[in-house]
């Protein structure tokens, strides 16, 4: 699995992304700029590819991010209530702002899903797990407070059908207008990259990170910044995708360790690849019509989790 | 030289440690000994700047280690402690090279890839440098530590119990290397260490704490009789002499 191995099975699958859907467009068609198939071209399928793109590179980033700042291999945006945080956070800029704009949805939903990371990360600080398998499970239960809370609230506004769309990630009504939001991700994920030795001390514990002069508390809190600012807009345009930041960082650690500065880009392509071939097999199975990417995400993503799993320590010894 | 003066710190009502003062000689081997809960990590935390002292300072060249910026502070002063439970993925060369850290932030040049394969050759890792720790045994894992410790390139390295979960030959390994520190490359070495022999064998000077209080301090002959032992650990030790070293047979001791 190298880079560019991976930076080939991106750019075909983007092609085959492209290519595939409801309606059949060929090569053809796009020569001529005012077909209707150039229309859905640059309309949907673009917009798509590029918001999977943008989603499977964040997210993947954001786990990895998160993985290394609190040393635990099983903590990800869906395992510490990150993303139950942000949808708190719409619900709530629903409730009391009246005509509320996406601007407004966006900073509530950050907000939230910072101080939602930032409260599990205390969480973590003040009860010292002797198994590392307790961290998610808490993380799990702490999405799960937070998700009945937002459930609860929008049946009492009678707002329920709009937070069931955020639960299901989909690419499905990613079209030009819908996405853009997306691109906030491009600059949280260079910082990433530019941060990533700094995340990789950090990572080994505060007593180390101090012994090389490292500032631990402004690296961590500018982690769990980056890390919600690619929640928060993942969150608004695609939805939920569960296992993505969970299962690609540990992959990556698996083979290349974790010193990020060098599984950053693994980390962003195997995100990308992973998320096209869910995407693609979603739009295969039943077409014309189309499975949510957040399913095949998780059916594909627990077999790869649990092989993961039984697999793991082999792998590790090699 | 750093200067310790009248430190003290207390975890809720419990004084830890209480109006120490001591002064690191440079050069030598300081070994910190004691009973379990005689404060002498937390002692070491508050030199490296890990713990701040309730009151008291700690002084490098003169100034308040809080006064210095960190990047600088991590060029002169480093501190290992147990480092056992680190489960970090990184190879042998990436985690020494992190200790180029305060001079490079993480972009190596040649220089700082030298003092990276010096470290390791010095600590005999050369060969296994592209090893992930996490396929290294204790003592290799503790080498590497020490190497990237090295590579950081500091006049003082702190050491929280560096001999903890190791075999006698691993520890025999580490102490003999960083006598080597001391007498070839002139660096001071602070050390907290369980086992009074080694204490004994290895190093120049000695600092016995007892329930948060300095009990003794001096040269390591000064401290490694039956009479010094005796207000340190309640017991009484009887000490032979082996090849020019003073060992202490603490193994069937009267305790009280």
């Amino acid at each position: 699995m190298r880079l560019w191995m991976l930076l080939i099975a991106t750019i075909i699958l983007s092609i085959v992304s492209l290519f595939i859907g409801a309606i059949d467009i060929r090569l053809s068609d796009l020569l001529d700029w005012k077909s209707e198939e150039t229309q859905i071209f640059l309309i949907s399928r673009i917009p798509r590819l590029v918001a999977i793109i943008l989603a499977g590179a964040g997210m993947s980033i954001a786990g990895l991010i998160m993985q290394a700042l609190s040393r635990n291999k099983f903590v990800s945006p869906t395992t510490a209530g990150t993303l139950d945080a942000a949808k708190l956070g719409i619900l709530i800029s629903m409730l009391f702002i009246t005509n509320v704009t996406y601007t407004e949805q966006i900073i509530f939903s950050f907000i939230f899903a910072l101080l939602g990371t930032l409260l599990f990360m205390q969480i973590l600080d003040r009860i010292k797990f002797t198994d590392a398998i307790f961290v998610p499970l808490i993380g799990i239960m702490f999405g799960n407070i937070l998700s009945s809370i937002t459930t609860f609230f929008a049946y009492e506004a009678d707002i329920i059908q709009n937070i069931s769309a955020w639960l299901m990630g989909s690419f499905t009504l990613i079209i030009a207008g819908r996405y853009e939001l997306l691109y906030v991700s491009i600059p949280a994920v260079i910082l990433a990259y530019l941060y990533a030795n700094k995340f990789t001390v950090a990572g080994m514990g505060e007593e180390f990170a101090k012994n090389l002069g490292l500032s631990y508390k402004v690296v961590l809190n500018i982690g769990l910044i980056l890390v919600a600012i690619i929640s928060t807009t993942v969150v608004l345009t695609v939805g939920m995708i569960p296992f993505l930041g969970l299962i690609v960082p540990n992959i990556v650690s698996l083979y290349f360790g974790d010193n990020l500065r060098k599984t950053i880009p693994h980390t962003m392509l195997l995100g990308v690849v992973f998320l096209l071939v869910c995407d693609i097999v979603g739009r295969i199975i039943i077409h014309p019509y189309e499975i949510p990417v957040n399913i095949t995400v998780a059916v594909i993503g627990s077999a790869i989790f649990l092989i993961m799993l039984f697999r793991g320590r082999a792998y590790a010894k090699k | 030289m750093i200067e310790i003066k009248g430190l003290t710190k207390q975890f809720g009502k419990k004084p830890v440690v209480e109006d120490v003062s001591v002064t690191i000689e440079p050069g030598t081997i300081t070994s910190f000994i004691g009973p379990n809960g005689a404060g002498k990590s937390t002692l070491l935390s508050m030199v490296s700047r890990l713990l701040e002292a309730d009151t008291g300072e700690v002084l490098l060249d003169q100034n308040n280690v809080k006064k210095w910026k960190s990047t600088e502070f991590a060029k002169r002063v480093s501190i290992l402690r147990q480092a056992n439970y680190i489960n970090v993925r990184l190879t042998v060369r990436e985690l020494v090279s992190f200790g180029r850290y305060p001079y490079s932030k993480g972009r190596l040049n040649s220089e700082d890839n030298k003092f990276v394969d010096q470290a390791m050759e010095y600590m005999n890792l050369t060969d296994m440098q592209d090893m992930y720790l996490d396929e290294l045994s204790g003592g290799q894992k503790q080498r590497a530590f020490i190497a990237m410790v090295i590579a950081q390139d500091t006049d003082y390295i702190l050491l929280d119990e560096p001999l903890n979960n190791l075999d006698m030959k691993h520890s025999v390994q580490i102490m003999k290397i960083l006598r080597k520190l001391v007498d070839d490359l002139g660096r001071t070495v602070v050390i907290v260490l369980h086992d009074i022999n080694f204490a004994s064998v290895y190093s120049d000077r000695i600092v016995a704490l007892k329930n948060g209080k300095l009990v003794k301090n001096g040269a390591t002959n000064e401290i490694i009789n039956s009479d010094a032992l005796r207000d340190i650990y309640d017991m009484d030790i009887p000490i032979q002499e082996q090849n020019g070293c003073r060992i202490c047979v603490y193994f069937n001791s009267q305790t009280s």
